[in-house]
């Protein structure tokens, strides 16, 4: 045996001893045959044409770089090979039975037959025995027009039936489970290709969903009835390759050639999920995620995925005044426009002025409001989240950005997680960390209170201490971590609103710059330190020059409080003078219209054309899948609607000129899909140097640490229907004698 | 019982895919649905022996198979077990191995892949993770009843062959996996195990050979399934008995992702012996490539039901009359015979009138050897019931982790229990051959296989009888058949 076949047995033995199987590992076999050289290539010959691919690659995989598509049903890239639905059979010469191409790796000189009798034979058979038991039902079934098993019958399946024993004794039928508001169940129509129950226990991290039974009584449930308690559940959806796990909210609602669908962006977290978004008629049917390996591979959590009813509930549809009796009544745009425009006007200059923008603001919105309020005079600019003002703080881009990347969390060798839950304020991206942990041995440790993140970690408690602990290199843990060749700390941007916001900040970057030192020595590129932002508009704010100090607004005693989708509650009417007149612009109804004196209605993410930038600082866009309701438009042409009735001039009027003053003030914005690198780490360092640590000592908590939470966290997803039915089924099964 | 070894096509194929191209056997035949019988290839030429069994005493490996005696560690000594095997540890594992392939000892577990080359798979470069020796004791096939009078009788012999064949791969320690319906058996060894340990013969330092040796017994949960190596591993290793897909081969990746040797209880059990009298001793046994002797189980229709120890290659005539007393009812009422455990073809009388019973011999008449659970069945059996019991056999115990088997074995059950009474067409009898062929060689493991060859038996030599009935019961209701369930499923 070769020392590389040692190694490969090495890696595949730990994960074996770890994880009880073999998980497939493109990353991690890449990155460990990468500092050596090159592995030579085998040639391998598909229906006779030679290809070269690396050793190690799979049969079926070999045939896709061959450009020859093999049938499958159990299995996916991103889970590990089961090898059992048997439908990617093909022939290989010399070779007496028919081999399942996703298992078999490829050997020198193998001659595959991808259309042999032989191979179409296995597959006609394979589709005959799929076909036996399962349910006539496509007319009545969610999956039908995009249902694999439809798809293969009719490429791959025989042209005839000869069920003859259905007239005996029928079909299996097994009975349907409820597991959860989100997924519907119809067991019936399963085939047993287990990628749910793989998707369960490797991507999603829980082990609710199984397999019980034996031969064809097998049943994929979850044993004993219960909710499949993960917040990336949906994703089954997704995966099943036929109309077995179907989405409940999106039942019986439309058929997928009748969709229209538009590529966009979700904002529901910072993460900036790739999603398609499926409209008829004005209505988001639904929302399905949409591949991109930098950012959330093809995985979307639930609240990106089933949120979007909450897009047709509480909207804002007109604007509204308060009229005498201090009651918000719908009036015409001219009318709102005049009327803000003459309050904005009584102030003479804009001193006493102040804006705040919300979570789901895109950045032509931003760079329009700002405009604006600068023209007027006004400085008090600032964004809900918040930031400490220590070092260069905002000033460098470096200061407050993913700056590792996403897709770099599968390099890393060791994580720290300071006050921040990633299960539940960026899913996607745990399921990164986790995926990492299970392939790369990456290694976890956190700083907060002691979590159920779906991996294990080293927990370091949940004190401000073990920071400066660690910094020093006190700390226990300070061994492995001085250690790591390519470490990430990761800060929750939740901590930002403790008192000591600003020491607990310098602290970290401290300890990043430190591990940079040693991480510099194996990749000058590696960046250690991450912020892991909340909300989907901060990153974009910060870099249009948004304030991220509400505080400030608060000292200011503003006359004028103009409130871009501000619904965080931050600001309450009590902190304002009494005559402040407050101005809501945004698309639901909630916290922020609750306090406003007049409402200007815009556009939800799924109705505008805006760039928003992730926690990476990625910039990308949004586009236009619905109009807005009623009278509700574009946030960017309201602000400029106003900024003419003001007498101010903004030089922008149309989408590209917008884009032109966004590129003006932050070019790295109009760089769609791709990330500008900010690396001003040492100059931040030095200026950091001046702060003076002070902690408080109340706990590392982050805000939310529990399912039952994380649902319904802002103005979409308050006002959705299902995400309120999602904290009500946590809230039964967590107090059901099943719960875990 | 290890479906793998039990099957000899299938599995010998896949491992020697890997292994030894050139001792691949011919494979089988993929004919269609035969209408009269296949004339048997004459057996290979026989260049000394002619004449094979009865077995004489003195040359009988196991010496206490009924129980005569006392089955502990002092009657085992007496009968010659643990003789020198501190000698035989010490001669090393190189000399184990060849003495192993020199006797053409083939796994008794129904593969008949050849013991020694399957063992010397085991000796790569350490590469730091032990290795592990399975003893597979979860005898399940119907019919067989062979390692179970070894656990109980013999177990002795068990953990000697354990230790033995253990230090020939460089094994750190064995698990016996048992049968969970082998409650005494297991106890037994359980027993036996702990004289041994007592005894300073396993353990640290075992037989004061500076050889550390532990041998560890797992009862299962009584799964049919958990016979086949990888499934067994996976039950082992505390999971759903589902077979696994190879490769990796567990010789590679095996229990808890170590390299490790899953061997049938008889196999590891003769080890000793073949050290101790010499490979060649084993060798002049039977034919070219189906040495040695072998425990026949001889059940059914027989006088005299028996678990018998004989030569490898006796004429199964000659088997059935010395040993098991005669068919019930005279040979003449002899319908048919299974040779070699549930899962492989049946025989009519015609065949068993002169084959002999070793691994080419069957193969050569589309049987095949098995576990040798020899199932007689005279003339007042209803055949095609019969398989059809086999059918909801195979049923009951697919795992149902992959489609042909899960969705093939039920189906092929249904049709059978219509064919029992005839309430089919007569197409349906190509049909179920078809259906047969889509399973067979499509699935993980070999119990798809296992499924299929029985109703290929029965239709490559019962179809005139099966279509006999369909013509009887077209005739009694009508032409079209009546859409009663006739299965119990």
């Amino acid at each position: 045996m070769s020392s590389v076949q040692l190694k490969r047995l090495l890696v595949a033995l730990n994960r074996v001893k770890q994880h009880g199987y073999i998980p497939k590992c493109k990353q991690s076999t890449a990155a460990a045959a990468q500092p050596k050289k090159e592995p030579e290539k085998i040639e391998v010959f598909v229906d006779g044409k030679p290809i070269h691919v690396e050793p190690n690659t799979t049969v079926l995989q070999a045939c896709a770089v061959a450009g020859v598509e093999i049938p499958r049903y159990c299995y996916h890239e991103r889970l590990s090979i089961a090898g059992n639905c048997r439908m990617c059979l093909v022939e290989i010469e010399k070779t007496p039975k028919p081999v399942a191409s996703c298992a078999m790796p490829v050997m020198k000189g193998m001659r595959i037959l991808t259309d042999s009798p032989l191979t179409k034979r296995a597959r006609e058979g394979v589709m005959e025995f799929l076909l036996v038991n399962h349910p006539l039902d496509c007319p009545i079934c969610d999956q039908g027009g995009e249902c694999d098993l439809q798809d293969q019958s009719m490429a791959f399946g025989n042209d005839r039936s000869r069920f003859t024993d259905n007239e005996f004794s029928g079909k299996r039928c097994v009975e349907d489970k409820n597991i959860g508001p989100l997924v519907k169940t119809s067991m019936n129509r399963c085939i047993h290709c287990t990628r749910c129950v793989r998707f369960g226990s490797e991507v999603a991290g829980v082990s609710d969903l199984g397999t019980t039974g034996r031969g064809s009584d097998m049943i994929i449930g979850t044993y004993v009835e219960r909710l499949f308690m993960s917040e990336l559940s949906g994703n089954v959806i997704d995966l099943c390759p036929v109309g077995a796990l179907t989405s409940k909210p999106y039942a019986f609602t439309a058929r997928p050639w009748e969709t229209r669908k538009t590529e966009s962006v979700d904002v529901m977290d910072a993460l900036g999920s790739n999603i398609v978004i499926n409209t008829r008629g004005g209505d988001v049917l639904r929302v399905i995620p949409r591949t991109n390996e930098e950012v959330n591979e093809e995985w979307i959590s639930d609240k990106t995925r089933f949120a979007y009813d909450g897009l047709k509930l509480q909207r804002l549809t007109a604007p509204m005044l308060k009229n005498r009796d201090g009651y918000l009544v719908p009036c015409d745009w001219e009318d709102a426009l005049s009327v803000v425009a003459e309050r904005i006007g009584r102030l003479g200059n804009g001193s006493k002025m102040a804006a705040l923008a919300g979570r789901f603001c895109d950045a032509e919105g931003l760079i329009a409001l700002k405009d604006l309020m600068n023209q007027l005079g006004c400085e008090t600019v600032c964004v809900e989240e918040r930031f400490p003002n220590v070092g260069a703080s905002i000033d460098l881009r470096s200061n407050y950005l993913f700056n590792g990347t996403i897709a770099g969390i599968e390099q890393a060798d060791l994580v720290v997680l300071i006050g921040t839950n990633p299960r539940y304020e960026a899913p996607v991206l745990n399921a990164r960390i986790r995926k990492a942990f299970i392939h790369n041995d990456l290694q976890v440790a956190v700083i907060g209170p002691k979590i159920d993140l779906t991996y294990s970690y080293e927990h370091l408690g949940d004190n401000t201490n073990i920071l400066s602990d660690l910094a020093s290199g006190k700390h226990a843990f300070s061994k492995a971590l001085n250690g790591a060749k390519r470490p990430l700390v990761i800060l929750g941007s939740a901590m930002f609103e403790r008192p000591d916001a600003a020491s607990l900040y310098a602290s970290a970057a401290q300890l990043s710059e430190k591990l940079r030192d040693v991480s510099s020595k194996e990749d000058k590129e590696w960046r250690v330190f991450n912020v892991l932002h909340r909300n989907a508009s901060q990153v974009a704010a910060l870099d249009l020059g948004y304030k991220p100090d509400v505080k400030s607004i608060i000292d200011l005693k503003p006359s004028l409080l103009y409130l871009f989708g501000a619904d965080e509650g931050l600001i309450k009417r009590e902190d304002l003078p009494k005559d402040c007149y407050i101005i809501y612009q945004g698309h639901h109804g909630d916290r922020g219209a609750k306090i406003a004196d007049a409402i200007l209605p815009g556009a939800a993410y799924t109705e505008k054309h805006g760039i928003y930038a992730n926690t990476e600082g990625r910039a990308q866009q949004t586009h236009v899948a619905t109009t807005p309701p009623g009278k509700a438009r574009e946030d960017w042409k309201i602000i400029r609607a106003l900024a003419e009735v003001c007498g101010a001039s903004l030089r922008y009027n149309d989408i590209d000129e917008i884009r032109e003053r966004i590129e003006q003030v932050a070019p790295n914005l109009t760089r769609l899909d791709s990330i500008e690198q900010a690396n001003y780490f040492k100059q931040n360092i030095e200026l950091l140097k001046q702060h003076q640590s002070s902690f408080h000592n109340q706990p590392l908590t982050p805000p939310i640490n529990n399912l039952k939470d994380f649902y319904m966290t802002d103005s979409i997803s308050r006002a959705s229907l299902t995400m309120a039915k999602c904290v009500k089924a946590v809230d039964q099964q967590l107090k059901s004698q099943h719960r875990n | 019982m290890a479906l793998t070894k039990r099957l000899p096509l299938a599995s010998l194929l896949q491992l020697s895919n890997r292994h030894l191209a050139t001792q691949t056997p011919p494979p089988p035949a993929a004919n269609p649905p035969p209408k009269a019988q296949a004339p048997p290839t004459p057996p290979p030429a026989q260049p000394q022996k002619t004449k094979f069994g009865p077995l004489k005493d003195e040359d009988r490996i196991f010496t206490n198979l009924y129980g005569r005696h006392d089955w502990h560690l002092k009657g085992a000594m007496s009968r010659g077990d643990w003789h020198k095997t501190k000698e035989i540890v010490l001669k090393g594992s190189a000399w184990i191995i060849d003495e192993v392939k020199k006797s053409g000892l083939r796994g008794r577990g129904g593969a008949g892949f050849p013991s020694g080359l399957k063992w010397s798979f085991m000796n790569k470069p350490p590469d730091g993770r032990p290795k592990y020796l399975v003893i597979n004791a979860d005898e399940g096939e119907p019919g067989t009843c062979k390692d179970r009078e070894i656990m109980r009788h013999d177990p002795h012999k068990l953990i000697e062959g354990c230790l033995i064949a253990g230090h020939a791969m460089g094994a750190r320690a064995c698990y016996i996996y048992i049968r969970g319906e082998f409650y005494n058996e297991g106890s037994n060894v359980q027993l036996a195990i702990q004289e041994a340990y007592k005894a300073g013969y396993i353990g640290k330092n075992a037989c004061g050979t500076g050889y550390d040796f532990d041998i560890f017994v797992h009862r299962g949960a009584g799964a049919y399934i958990c016979g086949e190596e990888t499934a067994l591993i996976e039950s082992l290793e505390g999971k759903q008995g589902k077979p696994r897909l190879k490769p990796p081969f567990p010789a590679d990746i095996g229990l808890f992702g170590c390299p490790t040797t899953v061997t049938n209880v008889e196999t590891v059990a003769v080890a000793p012996e073949i050290c101790r009298r010499g490979g060649d001793w084993f060798a002049s046994f039977g034919r070219e490539r189906n040495r040695g002797t072998k425990l026949f189980c001889i059940s059914g229709h027989v006088n005299n039901p028996v678990t018998v120890e004989e030569e490898m290659s006796i004429p199964l005539k000659e088997l059935i009359e010395r040993h098991a007393g005669g068919v019930r009812g005279g040979w003449d009422n002899l319908l048919a015979i299974i040779p070699g455990g549930s899962s492989v073809p049946l025989l009519p009388k015609k065949i068993c009138d002169d084959v002999l019973m070793d691994f080419d011999a069957l193969v050569a008449v589309q049987s095949g050897l098995g576990t040798a659970a020899v199932i007689v069945m005279d003339k007042s059996t209803d055949v095609v019931k019969a398989i059809a019991r086999l059918s909801d056999f195979y049923q009951h115990e697919s795992c149902g982790q992959c489609t042909p088997c899960r969705e093939g074995t039920g189906w092929l059950a249904k049709m059978m229990n219509r064919f029992v009474a005839g309430n089919a067409r007569p197409a349906e009898i190509d049909m179920i051959w078809e259906l047969s062929k889509q399973i067979e060689g499509h699935t993980i493991c070999a119990l798809g296989d296992a499924a299929a060859w029985p109703v290929q038996g029965l239709i490559r030599h019962y179809r005139p009888e099966m279509e006999r009935r369909m013509a009887e019961y077209a005739a009694k209701h009508g032409d079209a058949p009546q859409k009663v369930s006739a299965s119990g499923h």
